[in-house]
């Protein structure tokens, strides 16, 4: 019963189980509370004894699993204290403060912002700090004498959040300016725009009950000053856009837009001059005001994505290290790398700089920038590009392209591609559009014609009211509407979509994969099982001396050796690392070799019985040997994570089918997939192969989206048709995807293709509505059947028909 | 009825106003985070009030000696 109950706990801080056995505990408001790790005790501790416990009673989300911090990164973060590092991004203003701005990681909720805020003015030294919930980005003003910037950072990364400087690139910048432009001109638009409407209705009720001719004038005057700035400042980027089209012989939304409103306009100024009957000021206003909110919406939907994708890049790549005479190394940022400089690229890690080959031979992925999706074998000599990532063996590279060019090119290369491509659907709606648009204009001159030549008096008011109540104004609304509204509320859930056509894809998949560690379990292995084989240590001492020999790896499988151990490491020698098999060093004069029960069996000729075999509960084993016998099996296991099992029977119960291809051996897998009822597994598979299953799945007619963490399935993320990536795990990996998940809930991926369903719906729903009422209103004008308030009232009621439909994609 | 052409005038001297704030508001920074502001005033804007101000004094204090 104990054990039950203890597997039942829950850590305080991050909501991850607690390992059965550990017991770490943080007292949070005089109540004591569980911990699943190190990491996260020590930053509960640290917000504790910061007097901030606030924060978990405000917090609406709980906070992310505390990545211990390795020293190393936290050596890398004094790197930003260099003069010639901070020439990028630090600005000195007067005297010896400084300002620099974060991006910081890790942000979920308000009480995040507010902690960090608290904890960033309490360092001595700093001024101001001040968060962007929205943007998740941190301005910081700090005295040069009192404090360092790295010290910032790593008080930040105490309480268990990750922050690191940026440089706010031009890109950015740009769309900041874009977004605020728009905004005046948007207010500018609402503002008059809501004095045109009223007198317009004044209006409406004079020619309905009569009204005074001089006051009429007045109030049409009226209008028309109100209505000149509208027209001139908030109409201004659809004439830009439409005449940027024209001059390119197409025919975007733009053109049409722009002739309905300045016909409109136009035709208003003909009636103040005895011309006609009626002013249309309202409805150029409207469609104006409408119009711009749907362009405002597009681009902070847009923005948001690239600052995503802007952060996940600028976090990586930002250091490398460079070789100096002799055989000392040191750490420098990517920026400051200079043609001639021999940089060392571990495993797993990002290359700095474009560069030479000059020692080690490996395997480099590509994939982010060629977009070939296998990885390339490098050997010495070869040229390998920054930013593709090192996965097997260590290499030294002599650089080629200094860091700042290289790192500024890999930025914008991926910004841009998340943001050239438009959704399939929109393209089709664009092409809809222009083609109706086309159609209209002859219609519309043929009205007037026939008009002109058979009642002259009411040809202008008739072919406005034509012009009026087919503007394309719901049928442009229709999908960008739909999909701000779809990525706003999957946004707010913790699911990211960082390319256009993701949500889409996303609601016609059929097939999803999933790869298994730190994908559908948490990747975090805990040691289930320690079974002693010899006589010569107990079972504590065999989990020290394996401990000792893992303590400077960085491997999953070392981490569940240290969490577990309590006693003082032991000091070890000679220690060979074998990546993916095992590890053997010295210890206390002893060769010990500890490993897969295949590499064992390869370096000392021992291996289990099948007696042995069959005693030990069912996992991922790690054996333990001196040269003549085997010492200690221990037996790890991945657990679970808490929603894959209800994300799973959703995707079935959806006619989903799902996958599972993973690295791991066949036991480890199979039991993954026995619990989860995942039929389908692959085990023991290399990147290349999960890539060519998933193209024999594709080739078989299968629109597939995957579902990975790590590097090495950055390929096969490349090649899926849609692919989501974890947000903790590798950032490029992340920045890859089409789609990242942010919160640590899988269940957000089933709510994620529900709302791209429900899109897909209301967007046809929305297209078919803004032509079927297109197409009847059309006649009835024609004829001279629809009064002109009649036209105005019907295109504004499209329009919010429109939105409003899809604003049931936020609820 | 002549009265609207008093107060037409005035209501659209009002509007320039709105405008004109409006623009500032943006140009000013208003705009730039929508969302932390709204659930800020929720929580207590001070830990320890007494520990910020004392520090800020021996900041000045400290400015004052230089």
């Amino acid at each position: 019963m104990a054990s039950e109950t203890e597997q039942d706990k829950h850590c305080f801080h991050c909501g991850l189980p607690v390992p059965p056995g550990l017991d770490l505990q943080v007292v949070i408001d005089q109540q004591p509370q569980p911990m699943c790790c190190k990491g996260c005790q020590a930053v509960a501790q640290a917000i504790v004894d910061g007097g901030m416990e606030n924060y978990y009673r405000y917090r609406t989300e709980t906070s992310h699993t505390v990545r211990d911090l390795v020293p190393e990164v936290l050596r890398q973060m004094e790197v930003y204290d260099r003069e010639e590092v901070q020439k990028s991004f630090v600005r000195q203003s007067d005297g010896h403060l400084r300002e620099a701005s974060l991006i910081l990681e890790g942000i979920d909720c308000a009480a995040c912002v507010w902690l960090n805020e608290q904890h960033i003015r309490a360092q001595s030294g700093v001024h101001e700090a001040q968060v962007n919930y929205s943007t998740h980005r941190a301005r910081v003003v700090w005295d040069d004498r009192k404090t360092k910037l790295s010290d910032i950072l790593k008080s930040i990364s105490e309480i268990g959040y990750i922050a690191h400087p940026y440089d706010p690139s031009k890109h950015h910048q740009l769309l900041e300016k874009q977004r605020k432009d728009y905004l005046k001109r948007l207010g500018l638009a609402g503002a008059l725009g809501m004095q045109v409407m009223m007198f317009a209705i004044a209006m409406y009720s004079g020619s309905w009950w009569g009204m005074e001719p001089q006051y009429r004038t007045f109030m049409q005057w009226v209008s028309f000053l109100l209505t000149l700035p509208v027209f001139l400042y908030s109409g201004w980027p659809f004439y830009h856009a439409a005449w940027r089209d024209l001059r390119h012989k197409r025919a975007g939304m733009d053109v049409p837009i722009s002739l309905g409103i300045g016909i409109a306009f136009a035709g208003s100024v003909f009636t103040m001059m005895g011309l006609g009957e009626h002013v249309y000021f309202d409805s150029v206003v409207m469609f104006i005001f409408f119009l711009l909110t749907a362009r405002y919406l597009e681009l902070v939907a847009r923005k948001k994505a690239s600052e995503h994708t802007e952060a996940l890049i600028q976090s990586q790549a930002t250091v490398a290290i460079r070789e100096q005479q002799g055989n000392v190394t040191e750490v420098v940022a990517a920026q400051e790398l200079e043609p001639g400089d021999i940089v060392q690229v571990k495993p797993g890690e990002t290359l700095p700089s474009d560069g030479e080959v000059i020692d080690g031979s490996s395997s480099v992925d590509e994939s982010l920038i060629s977009g070939e999706s296998r990885p390339c074998a490098k050997h010495t000599g070869d040229k390998v590009i920054g930013g593709s990532i090192n996965i097997d063996s260590p290499l030294r590279i002599r650089v080629t392209k200094s860091g700042q060019e290289t790192v500024l090119s890999t930025i914008l290369r991926l910004v841009e591609r998340a943001q050239s491509e438009k959704p399939a659907i929109a393209r089709l709606a664009d092409r809809v559009a222009s083609h109706f648009v086309v159609a209209i204009l002859l219609l519309a001159a043929a009205v007037a014609s026939y008009w002109f030549f058979h009642d002259p008096g009411q040809w202008l008011p008739i072919t406005i009211a034509v012009l009026v109540v087919t503007c394309p104004c719901a049928l442009s609304l229709a999908t960008p509407a739909a999909i701000t509204a779809a990525t706003g509320t999957l946004i707010r859930d913790g699911l990211l979509c960082s390319r256009g056509h993701a949500l889409e894809t996303l609601a016609k998949v059929s097939h999803f994969v999933f790869d298994k560690t730190g994908t559908l379990t948490d990747g975090r292995l805990t040691i289930k099982q320690i079974k002693n084989l010899s006589e010569e240590f107990d079972e504590e001492g065999c989990l020290l001396r394996a401990a000792s020999l893992e303590s400077r790896s960085e491997h999953p499988v070392a981490r569940a050796f240290l969490d577990l151990n309590s006693g003082d490491l032991l000091a070890v020698t000679e220690i060979i690392s074998t990546p993916g098999a095992g590890i053997t060093g010295t210890v206390e004069s002893k060769r010990l070799f500890l490993g897969s029960s295949a590499y064992i069996h390869q370096n000392t000729g021992l291996a289990l019985s099948a007696a042995q075999q069959n005693s030990l509960n069912n996992g991922t084993r790690v054996l333990l040997a001196d040269d003549s016998q085997l010492l200690a099996v221990f037996v790890l296991q991945d657990t679970i994570r808490d929603k894959a099992e209800s994300l799973i029977n959703s995707l079935h119960r959806c006619n989903v089918q799902t996958f599972l291809y993973s690295g791991d051996d066949e036991t480890a897998v199979s039991i993954v997939a026995d619990q989860l009822h995942i039929s389908e597994y692959q085990s023991s598979m290399l990147p290349a192969d999960k890539l060519h299953h998933l193209r024999q799945l594709q080739q078989s007619g299968a629109s597939v989206a995957m579902l990975g963490d790590g590097v090495n399935d950055a390929p096969v993320l490349a090649g899926a048709d849609v692919s989501i990536a974890m947000g903790e795990g590798a950032r490029y990996a992340a920045a890859a995807a089409d789609m990242v998940l942010f919160r640590n809930d899988l269940n957000i991926l089933y709510r994620g293709m529900t709302v791209a369903r429900k899109m897909m719906r209301i967007i046809r729903q929305n297209l078919g509505w803004a032509l079927a009422y297109n197409i009847t209103a059309l006649p009835l004008a024609a004829i001279g059947l629809i009064q002109p308030w009649m036209a105005a009232l019907g295109m504004s009621a499209s329009s919010l028909i429109v939105v409003a439909n899809a604003m049931r994609l936020t609820k | 009825m002549e009265i609207i052409y008093f107060l037409i005038p005035i209501a659209l001297v009002l509007v320039a106003g709105i405008v004109a704030g409006l623009f500032w508001a943006v140009k000013s920074g208003q705009f730039d985070d929508m969302e932390g502001p709204a659930h800020q005033i929720l929580m207590d804007e001070e830990v320890y009030p007494e520990k910020k101000t004392d520090k800020n004094k021996a900041d000045k204090q400290k400015q004052q000696k230089k």
